[in-house]
């Protein structure tokens, strides 16, 4: 047994598809940056609002003013210096770095794309993808080689795969498969897209959206795997992403797992595509292909962080089973587990701020502090309410006002099910505080979603 | 040969993708739906059973209130005050039909801003009419001009009629009583005319799903009229409800008392929308669609709940003092139970129709998951 995984340890495999996943990587990481800019998001997201939502524990991150677009800027030389492999592991760090700062400046914008970004740049940080076709190699600041350790592209594989799997798993719900929600709600309302959209009123339709998406989610990453039913994997996958960009508003997302999907490939493609870079960009390509291995005793940090790390992702998103509860109504373990696209949740949450002494109170009017999508995400989140909570206790507190408390009137909608309230209105918000332990003052859901 | 063949397809399809990657974000064409249930339909009978026809009166009795007080202006009685204030009270009834349509020129003019923002500011009024300088299309003359205004020249200058006939008649009242309606009536009409040449079938063509989709947009007007407006604006703020003690000065048409007609005129005109009612007829609205939604889902039937809470919070309503500011004073306790009944409205209107519906609140410009 060990010996075998000393096998697996030592076996090679050619640097080339590390080589292409790295330039798709950084290209595709610059692209979304120029795009987010372009849109007026930094401005809109990171430097109007005037309250920001922190993850626990990295209360420290706010975002930088007028400097946030420095810090943008920053991580987009990163993902081109990445891209070019230019100064590599100084690159794909700042890059890490500067993109899940950004990340944790404000948990209202979390997604978990962004989060796969963040791990991703991670993960590279610890693999040679600089060793082949890169600047470091042309300047010399690195040595080329052609060959690398299989895990170093496999540990891409399982990243990609564990997204897949797990997004699969999440979808093994009664929600989801028996009722077809939240399809059920979405698809009809893109009554106006070309073609499809008189399909998307048919409820077999959403039946269909449900089962082959969570089918699609399950399988993929073992269709890929396997030489013969690749090729129409890679169909699937091109099919499955540009169906979701024409229906969901979700960016840049499905481009990068399609362009991500190509590392499964057999590495004659690479090398095929890598000689069409090079001829365009006018650059000899032979120079790498060297026949040469990397020698392994350069990756010892590698194993000893990687090990752990893929332990960790394994495990995290069934954390949510240490938290009584309702996953999807709590979310005590939702984010951070590749559970995308499960729920439409509408919520409506309006706070008391009483002073206790005279026994005065007042309703806010929430738009006086958060944007419109700050609100919205947070009237169905009960870390965001209780935060804002404690926000608004300081906040009226600065202004003169003393000993005050905040309660809350929420209710919340839950894939079609009619609203009911949401926090306990009798819980005084600013005498809880965050933790990881169980939010006692979220009502009970009284139904139930059955499934992983 | 197969093989080879295969790997030719997948650099077709990278490539491909990288073109698609670079002009990405095209907006989905407006095709006509072709489901069982037409959307278009809605926008056309908003359009024309309801936004056009409510126009239309409101400008009718604008111009009404314009002739009145130009009689008043030559020949000042209080029989003709009387005129005016009936004229004044009628187009402010009107006004309620439509203030909730802040879409097309509406919006781009700020129609709701310049016309009944309240409280009026009194003392820049008497300014005004004192220095006979000022600019009503100035964004900072809101509060001094528009409805409110009018409530206070027309009630709140002297405590007998006649002491009012004798202080609007100086030439200066008279100029500043023509010039609001001037601006009211110059307003109202811009956004009719706007309506009935050409922007009444750009707004019908429109009926895509997008967040800028006359259904999505209109809607969110809609809700922001409930909430902010009806529910704050008419009954919360005055009642108290967002500060610390009661602000019974700042209910609408305070010094006529005129709050609770005018609050009930507008809890009809939401429902009388939300149901499709024009004048004529009724029509299709979001009423019909919760409903045909519902065949899908199977889930509770969201338009009679609409339906039953208004009604709720309008029999609450109907038990209040004629002057809301008299009944602050009085006996807060019943205002304040009618807000909570319009609350509800909110949760159901905001949290289950705009998820049955499927539209984003105040539509957000970011990605999903």
């Amino acid at each position: 047994m060990l010996s075998r995984f000393q096998g697996y340890i030592d076996k090679n495999a050619e640097a080339a598809p590390l080589a292409v996943f790295r330039i798709f990587f950084g290209v595709m990481m610059f692209l979304s940056i120029v795009r987010f800019w372009s849109y007026g998001w930094i401005d809109k997201l990171y430097i109007q609002p005037r309250f920001f939502f922190s993850y626990y524990g990295f209360e420290f991150v706010k975002p930088l003013g007028s400097y946030t677009y420095l810090l943008f800027a920053l991580c987009a030389m990163a993902a081109l210096a990445v891209a070019a492999g230019y100064r590599y592991r100084l690159a794909i760090i700042t890059f890490f770095l500067s993109f899940t700062y950004i990340e944790l400046m404000d948990k209202t914008t979390y997604l978990n794309h962004y989060y796969f970004i963040s791990l991703l740049s991670f993960l590279m940080i610890f693999l040679p993808a600089h060793r082949y076709f890169s600047l470091d190699v042309r300047l010399g600041y690195a040595k080329p080689v052609q060959y690398v350790p299989q895990w170093s592209l496999d540990s891409v594989k399982l990243l990609l795969g564990i997204v897949y799997f797990y997004a699969g798993l999440a979808k093994l719900n009664s929600d989801w498969l028996i009722h077809a929600m939240p399809l059920k709600i979405w698809l009809p309302s893109k009554f106006d897209i070309p073609f499809l959209g008189q399909w998307l009123q048919q409820e077999w339709a959403h039946y269909t959206f449900s089962w082959l998406g969570a089918l699609y989610d399950l399988t993929i990453p073992f269709l890929l795997l396997y030489k013969r039913t690749r090729p129409w994997a890679f169909l699937a996958v091109v099919v499955f992403h540009v169906l979701t960009r024409v229906l969901f508003p979700i960016g840049m997302f499905p481009y990068i797992m399609i362009v991500s999907a190509t590392i499964f490939f057999n590495a004659q493609w690479h090398h095929k595509m890598l000689s069409v870079l090079a001829r365009l960009i006018r650059v000899n390509k032979a120079k790498c292909d060297n026949g040469l291995v990397m020698a392994p005793t350069k990756m010892q940090l590698a194993k000893i962080v990687l090990v752990p790390f893929f332990v960790l992702q394994l495990l995290i998103p069934f954390r949510h089973y240490l938290y009584p509860g309702e996953l999807f109504w709590t979310e005590e373990g939702y984010r951070f587990s590749w559970r995308v696209m499960l729920m439409e949740k509408a919520g409506y949450a309006s706070f008391k701020v009483v002073d206790k002494e005279s026994g005065q109170r007042f309703y806010v009017n929430n738009a006086d502090f958060l944007t419109p999508f700050q609100e919205k995400q947070m009237a169905t989140q009960p870390d965001f309410i209780l935060e804002y909570a404690h926000f608004l206790k300081q906040h009226f507190e600065a202004q003169g006002h003393k000993n005050l408390g905040v309660f809350v009137e929420s209710y919340v909608a839950l894939n079609g099910r009619r609203s009911r309230p949401y926090i306990d209105p009798k819980v005084d918000l600013t005498q809880q505080q965050e933790s990881f332990k169980h939010k006692d003052w979220i009502l009970p859901f009284e139904d139930e979603i059955k499934g992983l | 040969m197969v093989v080879r063949g295969v790997k030719k397809l997948w650099t077709l399809w990278v490539f491909m993708l990288m073109g698609a990657v670079a002009c990405s974000d095209s907006d989905p064409s407006t095709e006509e739906p072709i489901d069982d249930f037409d959307r278009s339909e809605i926008l056309v009978n908003w359009a024309d059973n309801i936004i056009i026809p409510n126009y239309q009166d409101y400008v009718e009795s604008l111009t009404d209130l314009k002739a009145a007080i130009t009689t008043f202006g030559q020949t000042s009685s209080a029989d003709l005050l009387a005129d005016v204030r009936e004229a004044w009270l009628e187009a402010y009834l009107d006004w309620q039909r439509v203030s909730m349509f802040e879409i097309g020129k509406a919006e781009s003019v700020s129609l709701r801003n310049f016309t009944n923002i309240y409280p009026a500011d009194i003392q820049k009024i008497d300014e005004n009419i004192n220095t006979g300088s000022y600019n009503l299309e100035l964004p900072s003359t809101n509060d001094e001009q528009g409805f409110p205004a009018l409530d206070y020249l027309l009630y709140g200058k002297a405590d007998t009629d006649e002491g009012t006939v004798a202080i609007l008649s100086t030439p200066a009242h008279k100029e500043y009583l023509q010039q609001l309606v001037e601006r009211l009536h110059n307003l109202a009409s811009e956004v009719l005319n706007h309506w009935t040449s050409g922007y009444r079938d750009t707004f019908v063509a429109n009926n895509g799903s997008s967040a800028t989709s006359s259904l999505n947009k209109l809607a969110n007007d809609f809700m922001f009229y409930y909430e902010k407006s009806l529910r704050a604006g008419k009954v919360g703020i005055p009642a108290g409800v967002f500060s610390t003690s009661r602000l019974p000065e700042k209910v609408e048409a305070r010094f006529s008392g005129k709050s609770k007609l005018l609050f009930l005129e507008s809890l009809d005109a939401v429902q009388d929308f939300f149901n499709g009612t024009g004048s004529s007829n009724t029509g299709k609205s979001f009423a019909h669609y919760l409903d045909y939604l519902n065949t899908i889902k199977e889930g509770e039937d969201l338009s009679a709940l609409i339906n039953s809470q208004l009604n709720l919070a309008r029999q609450k309503a109907e038990m209040l003092n004629s002057d809301f500011a008299a009944q602050i004073d009085d006996n807060n306790v019943s205002m304040l139970e009618t807000y909570d009944e319009l609350q509800k409205v909110v949760v159901l209107l905001k949290v289950d129709m705009f998820q049955a519906l499927s539209i984003q609140v105040d539509f957000v410009d970011a990605d999903g998951d």
